[in-house]
């Protein structure tokens, strides 16, 4: 099993520094649950790890595998099976959900070989009918452009169908609860679930607890200030959920 | 369109695969530059009526006292006196493929056209240099009445219907290329649809220039009638060669009253091709004219389809697209001239233009007072891929009558790169990402056009995208 380590992560965005320091462990079959306030670098944290070429990594490492990922470009991070479920997913207006997936998946199967011909239609239609019913979404919705005019429960439906026809080894979730209904919630994390295995592991993003009462993380992480501040069991969320920030942030020097 | 099947038979719009060259043959070759004798000659060599000769050397007296347009792409670099105006690569005309010469035979093989028309085509014209070198129709539609052929054809078996419409809908007096195309013109199709006669799969007509300064001038003329339908499409290849050739067709429609008419043109000639082709439609009552022009290819295109709406309840369509890369001004658009009431038009157009490539709209529309109820709508797109790059946008909407309605959008884009990240963040690299971006953008285009084409034009685009990132 291969871990994910971040290593004392500071990046900045146009110059700002947002990360100050994170340290992580994320290993394949665990949950990880990063909560806190806006504005402390969560997002931060998952756009540098996908290496968005406007977050500059100023000092500290990210390990897959044992080896860094610093300096790799997007795709290769993506081809070495480390999916981000976006907050925002942008649209692209004339491309099928469907003609998308199976670009998609045939590159990650032409990093791996070569040599590869691409997954067969009959075998594609199969797989993504199969994950769409798990995830409740219409099978229309593979001839819809993705994410072109979508409701926001539908683009992080959509999120999660693509995570699971990836078949990530890492999966960070931004802020998957956000815009979801109470119904469209429990889906989403029933669909998330439904992936769970000794083969994935899940970094969580989110402000709220109501999220984790579905994943279950098996670690929950608060982040003030660009770091980690506190970390511990799934009971650390349900203190947040009572107690609020403003006691970890008087802790941690930043301004209420 | 993901789930279809890829087929490789319109490969003719690959350029980097099919840019290949066949030793030049020809059993005559006029000499370089134009004047009467070479229309003499043109004309000798195609057993004409006298009447045509006539009309030929009129043609050319126009375009003698005519200046080149000194508007659009720049032509100034266009040699008209350095060209090949009449090159005839047979002695005949086919009816099978086994007819044709074996090293055009071979040509059109390797451009997949035989195949293609077994498979999915009613009828197939093919022209080599300036002569038709193969037509064939389905026979159950020629003896349904339906008429496919050369033009030379058309003239020798039809001369009254031809003579009834031939240079009405373009006179050689519409525009300087039209008058020297009228002077020389050589191959191109005829076409007759009789009434009710609905023609479903499309009728091709494949234009390919292997000599280097050549001008191809073929002319169409294709006649629907009453409550007839046609889909016709017109795919044009040729080699590189470090000097330019010319193409510069005619093409004439009459959509009658209550009949459908498309012409498709995938246009992938080399960057080495002057484009300058002329295609008018005159539309009837409630009849309804769609022009799909697809621009890849050439140094230089102007070419601004029309539709002249004649009668009540008349449509015109213009879908155009066109991908100028490095070197090339692609300058296209579309006409709707609305000269009766309650007709309608729609011109959409999606341009993309990267590595210095340059791409221009125009998009002319005129409502003649008393056209009431008339409506428009244009709606002009363009995506920017680099700094480099350039797209332009000349309306010109001019109207003498108030109850009608107007909608004009105009939009410029760049590639978001958000829009690329997401796609990178799926594993997709640069090209992947951009080209994504790009069929997107050409999707509500590409989505007319029938699964073959539709197809064979998303693997261009992405033949033309290669490379073009970093």
């Amino acid at each position: 099993m291969s871990e994910l380590i971040i290593k004392n992560l500071h990046a900045t965005v146009s110059g700002k520094p947002i990360l100050k320091g994170v340290n992580l462990v994320v290993k394949q079959g665990e949950v990880h649950a990063i909560m806190g306030p806006n504005a402390t670098g969560k997002s931060t944290l998952a756009y540098a790890l996908m290496g968005h070429p406007d977050y500059q990594i100023t000092r500290g490492d990210i390990l897959w595998g044992g080896k860094s990922i610093i300096g790799l470009t997007t795709e290769e991070i993506a081809q070495m099976g480390i999916f981000l479920a976006f907050q925002y997913p942008v649209a692209i207006p004339g491309v099928s959900v469907a003609n998308f997936l199976r670009t998609a998946i045939n590159a990650l199967r032409k990093a791996k070989d070569p040599d590869d011909k691409g997954i067969p239609i009959p075998e594609f239609r199969k797989l993504m009918l199969e994950k769409m019913g798990i995830l409740k979404i219409d099978q229309s919705m593979g001839g819809r452009y993705l994410n072109d005019g979508f409701s926001g429960g539908e683009k992080k439906r959509v999120e999660i169908l693509q995570m699971a026809m990836l078949n990530p080894k890492i999966a960070i979730l931004d802020e998957t609860d956000s815009g979801l209904d109470i119904d469209a919630l429990r889906i989403v994390s029933e669909g998330i679930n439904a992936l769970r295995g000794p083969e994935l592991g899940i970094l969580t993003i989110t402000h709220y607890q109501r999220i984790l009462n579905y994943l279950k993380p098996d670690v929950v992480h608060v982040m003030i200030n660009g770091r980690v501040v506190e970390s511990g069991g799934p009971d650390l969320a349900l203190t947040l959920e009572n107690r609020g920030y403003d006691w970890l942030k008087v802790e941690n020097g930043q301004e209420i | 369109m993901s789930d279809s099947k890829r087929t490789n038979l319109i490969r003719g719009v690959d350029q980097s695969r099919y840019g290949f060259k066949d030793p030049e043959r020809y059993v005559f070759k006029s000499r370089k530059g134009l004047d009467q004798q070479v229309v003499h000659q043109i004309s000798t060599f195609k057993k004409e009526p006298k009447w045509m000769l006539e009309f030929r050397l009129k043609a050319l007296e126009y375009f003698q006292k005519m200046t080149i347009p000194n508007w659009g792409a720049d032509l100034s670099k266009l040699n008209l006196n350095d060209l090949y105006y009449y090159v005839k690569p047979t002695e005949g005309e086919g009816r099978t493929w086994e007819e044709v010469p074996d090293t055009i035979k071979r040509t059109f093989d390797r451009l997949g056209i035989p195949e293609a028309e077994q498979k999915f085509l009613a009828g197939v014209g093919a022209q080599y240099e300036s002569e038709m070198v193969y037509h064939n129709i389905q026979k159950q539609l020629a003896q349904q009445g339906v008429i496919f052929l050369s033009i030379e054809e058309g003239l020798r078996q039809h001369p009254q219907l031809f003579r009834e419409y031939f240079g009405k809908v373009v006179p050689y007096s519409d525009n300087t290329f039209a008058a020297l195309n009228s002077a020389v013109w050589s191959g191109g199709s005829f076409v007759y649809i009789p009434p009710g006669m609905k023609v479903d799969l499309p009728l091709q007509a494949y234009f390919r220039l292997n000599s280097a300064n050549i001008g191809q001038f073929e002319r169409s003329l294709i006649i629907a009638d009453e409550g007839a339908q046609v889909h016709y499409v017109e795919g044009c290849t040729a080699p590189l060669y470090s000097r330019d050739s010319f193409h510069s067709g005619v093409i004439e429609i009459i959509v009658k009253r209550g009949a459908r008419v498309r012409y498709t043109t995938i246009q992938n000639w080399s960057t080495n091709v002057y484009n300058l082709v002329t295609q008018r439609a005159h539309v009837f009552t409630e009849g309804t004219m769609e022009w799909v022009d697809c621009n890849l290819g050439s140094k230089v295109t102007m070419k601004y389809p029309a539709c002249y709406l004649m009668g009540p309840g008349a449509h015109g369509e213009i879908l155009s697209m066109s991908f100028a890369g490095p070197g090339q001004h692609l300058d296209s658009g579309g006409k709707m001239m609305h000269l009766s009431r309650d007709t309608t038009s729609k011109i959409t157009s999606k341009s993309i233009s990267r590595g210095g490539g340059r791409s221009s709209f125009r998009g002319w529309v005129k409502m003649k007072q008393g056209v009431e109820h008339a409506k428009t709508n244009v709606v002009c797109d363009a995506l920017i891929l680099d700094p480099q790059s350039r797209s332009d946008t000349y309306p010109d909407l001019s109207t003498e009558e108030e109850k009608i309605s107007v909608g004009y959008e105009a939009s410029v884009s760049k590639i978001d790169e958000e829009q690329l990240f997401y796609l990178k963040s799926r594993g997709l690299n640069d090209d992947q990402a951009v080209s994504m971006v790009v069929s997107g953008f050409i999707e509500p285009l590409v989505k007319e056009l029938p699964m073959e084409y539709a197809v064979e034009m998303n693997r261009l685009i992405q033949i033309q995208m290669e490379g073009s990132v970093g």
